[in-house]
């Protein structure tokens, strides 16, 4: 397919997926990410895309589908929202831990109580600590791409991948973007070549009781390859660059070249950051804004390139540490190793409206104040 | 039926389970019965300790724990895969225990059940939370102590046969360790049938069910002599009792167990005999003996 294409992020990561060719797909509904599964439930039907989808009553049934299915060595797919995903905890860490090669999308949406349909990353960064790998889409195009890139890198390294599209800002707003061709998913993604897979012919037993000692290390071995996946992670974009001419960064840098302040965000908020950036620019403030993409693994060594001159961050986050700050600024934080002023910012919980001019209101206020309060816009 | 068929040993000595347990000698039967052409999955349970530490394992055929409540749905994704890798010969065994079956795993179960998934659900039920020492579970029978019901549990055991019953599954039994031909023909059944199986096995447990340890098949006995343990077979949803109990005294098993201490016989009389004017009314008279017992 040469030209641009009209679809939603959700149609775009369920067009992804039908190039991938998952062989078990297993979903329950929950808004925004329903459209996901649906429009995959159409493909399977027409026969468009060979595959099984098993239709569970629960979200933490369909992991565990997922689960059964990936463990004999196929490749599978899911895609879940807020309460779904933290419904699904247990088994986000179970699949962790079995090193077991799944991609998730998650639809961002906030989490209760009280009820809210609406964006926001609590659901995906409150499973930070899972040991799956997290990226978040910045527009439709990233959605399609990043399906493909969370296979190829989680199939390489035996970690799972989310990939976090925005509820409803991403999932249901429709955006032209490049669908990949066949060939080139054909090209990228090989057929998944698990060694761990259950057989009869070598029975073994998967997930025994690990003493101590070995456990331990069996952690370290998860903590030490997701590091490790960063490179995996550079390798996949190259790759993908060569074969779509479309270039993507762990971290992405705007503006950045003879900034003094940074502004830091992941997901949608980007597009709105940028316009806020030129605007802020117009009226001679030295702002930039940079766009973490990868989430887990945390590129500290990019985002340490990228910022190495910026003298103070405005982290505007989604997603709220209670009782300490911004989630996303507490990982800045950590990775500049408190050698500048980080200021976090709460720019929207629940899917509360980012304008630009709200986003020009946080710069304002922020460089007002000393580093340490968390303000709320 | 012969015993020299069921030849083949699937699980190994050596495994972790206390001396005369019941869960450990049903897996023993279930495993002759099916073969080594078979994949298990096994939730949180006594089993993820008799299974074996790294790195050593007691099954001789793959396994996958699964956490406590979803080993039905880990089982129908394994399934799946089998189908698409083209082993669809391959047996896919459920092996929970009654907390994963009647508490926690209720929900995966039954909607399993409701997909028809083509999986053998095997619980083995020995009537409490036995791995993590003898708690209630809601399959404890009335009257029996656990640590968490010192005077014994007031409520009645859950009816999981006549709830499996109601998902219109292809087949049903239930086993126990003191008919052994009983229970292997009704395994060797279950795997001929394609679809949602459920097979009951009563597993005693002396830990807690507080009885020696050499008494095991004698108390799965004496439960289905006293008709405490129906042991029955729907197919397609017809009933058949497969051995008819004596109906002996009722005391005789209440008073092999120690955790029965609070139990009324006369309570448990009633209690038996409309379980059996219950399943009497269903079975309607299909209760030819057909296992050589």
């Amino acid at each position: 397919m040469n030209g641009k294409v009209l679809l939603t992020s959700a149609e775009a990561i369920s067009y992804a997926v039908k190039l991938v060719k998952p062989e078990v797909i297993s979903a329950y509904p929950i808004t925004p990410q329903t459209h996901i599964v649906e429009k995959i439930a159409h493909f399977v039907e027409t026969g468009e895309l060979d595959a099984e989808f098993i239709r569970v009553e629960a979200e933490i049934s369909a992991l565990a589908v997922v689960i059964g299915a990936v463990a004999q060595g196929i490749r599978a797919f899911t895609a879940t929202s807020s309460h779904g995903l933290l419904y699904m905890h247990e088994l986000i860490h179970w699949s962790a831990g079995g090193r077991l090669p799944i991609v998730m999308a998650v639809a961002n949406r906030a989490v209760g109580a009280p009820w809210n349909l609406w964006c926001d990353h609590q659901d995906m960064m409150s499973q930070r600590d899972t040991g799956w790998m997290q990226i978040f889409a910045s527009n439709a195009q990233e959605a399609h791409d990043f399906i493909f890139l969370a296979y190829k890198v989680a199939e390489k390294v035996f970690i799972p991948c989310m990939v976090g599209i925005d509820g409803f800002i991403l999932s249901h707003t429709a955006e032209p973007l490049y669908l990949v061709d066949s060939g080139v998913a054909e090209a990228f993604l090989p057929p998944l070549d698990f060694p761990l897979r259950l057989s009869n012919q070598n029975p073994f037993t998967l997930w025994p009781i690990l003493e101590p000692p070995l456990y331990h290390r069996q952690r370290q071995d998860l903590f030490t390859d997701m590091e490790k996946s960063l490179k995996e992670w550079e390798k996949a974009f190259e790759h993908w660059e060569e074969l779509t001419g479309r270039r993507y960064l762990p971290v992405e840098g705007y503006m950045l070249e003879d900034a003094h302040t940074a502004l830091v965000c992941t997901g949608a908020l980007s597009e709105t950051a940028k316009v806020a950036v030129k605007q802020l620019r117009k009226k001679g403030e030295k702002v930039g804004l940079i766009t973490l993409k990868l989430f887990r693994p945390m590129p500290k060594e990019h985002l340490l390139e990228t910022a190495i001159h910026i003298e103070r961050f405005i982290v505007l986050d989604r997603a709220t540490s209670f009782g300490a700050e911004g989630i996303l600024a507490q990982e800045l934080r950590s990775a500049i190793s408190g050698s500048r002023p980080v200021h976090s910012y709460i720019v929207s919980m629940g899917g509360k409206e980012v304008f630009p001019e709200n986003i020009q209101e946080a710069y304002f206020k922020c460089i007002k104040y000393p580093e340490g309060a968390t303000l709320w816009s | 039926m012969e015993l020299k068929d069921f030849s083949y040993e699937g699980l190994s000595s050596g495994h972790l389970a206390c001396a005369g347990c019941g869960a450990a000698l049903a897996m023993r039967l279930a495993l002759k019965a099916l073969g080594d052409k078979v994949r298990v999955v096994i939730p949180a349970s006594c089993w993820s300790v008799i299974a074996g530490r790294h790195p050593d394992a007691s099954l001789k055929v793959p396994m996958m724990h699964s956490t406590f409540e979803v080993a039905p749905s880990i089982a129908t994704g394994m399934k799946a895969a089998l189908r698409r890798l083209g082993t669809d010969h391959i047996t896919v065994m459920v092996w929970a225990g009654d907390g994963a079956t009647y508490d926690i795993g209720f929900g995966s179960l039954s909607a399993a059940a409701e997909r028809n998934e083509d999986i053998i659900y095997v619980c083995y039920d020995n009537e409490a939370y036995m791995n993590t020492g003898v708690q209630r579970s809601s399959s404890t029978p009335q009257s029996a102590w656990t640590t968490t019901t010192p005077t014994g549990k007031l409520e009645r055991k859950k009816d999981i046969i006549t709830s499996m019953f109601a998902h219109r599954i292809p087949y049903i039994a239930t086993v126990t360790l003191a008919y052994p031909e009983d229970f292997m023909h009704k395994f060797q059944k279950a795997q001929k049938i394609k679809g949602f199986r459920f097979i009951l096995v009563l597993a005693p447990c002396p830990t807690g069910w507080r009885f020696e340890e050499s008494r095991t098949v004698e108390i799965s006995r004496l439960a289905v002599e006293t008709g405490v343990f129906p042991l029955l077979e729907i197919e397609n949803g017809i009933w058949k009792i497969t051995v008819r109990p004596k109906m002996i005294e009722i005391g005789s098993y209440l008073k092999s167990q120690g955790r029965f201490q609070h139990a009324d016989p006369e309570e448990w009389k009633r209690a038996v005999k409309d379980q059996w004017d219950f399943i009497e009314k269903f079975a309607g008279g299909q209760h030819g003996c057909d296992s050589a017992l």
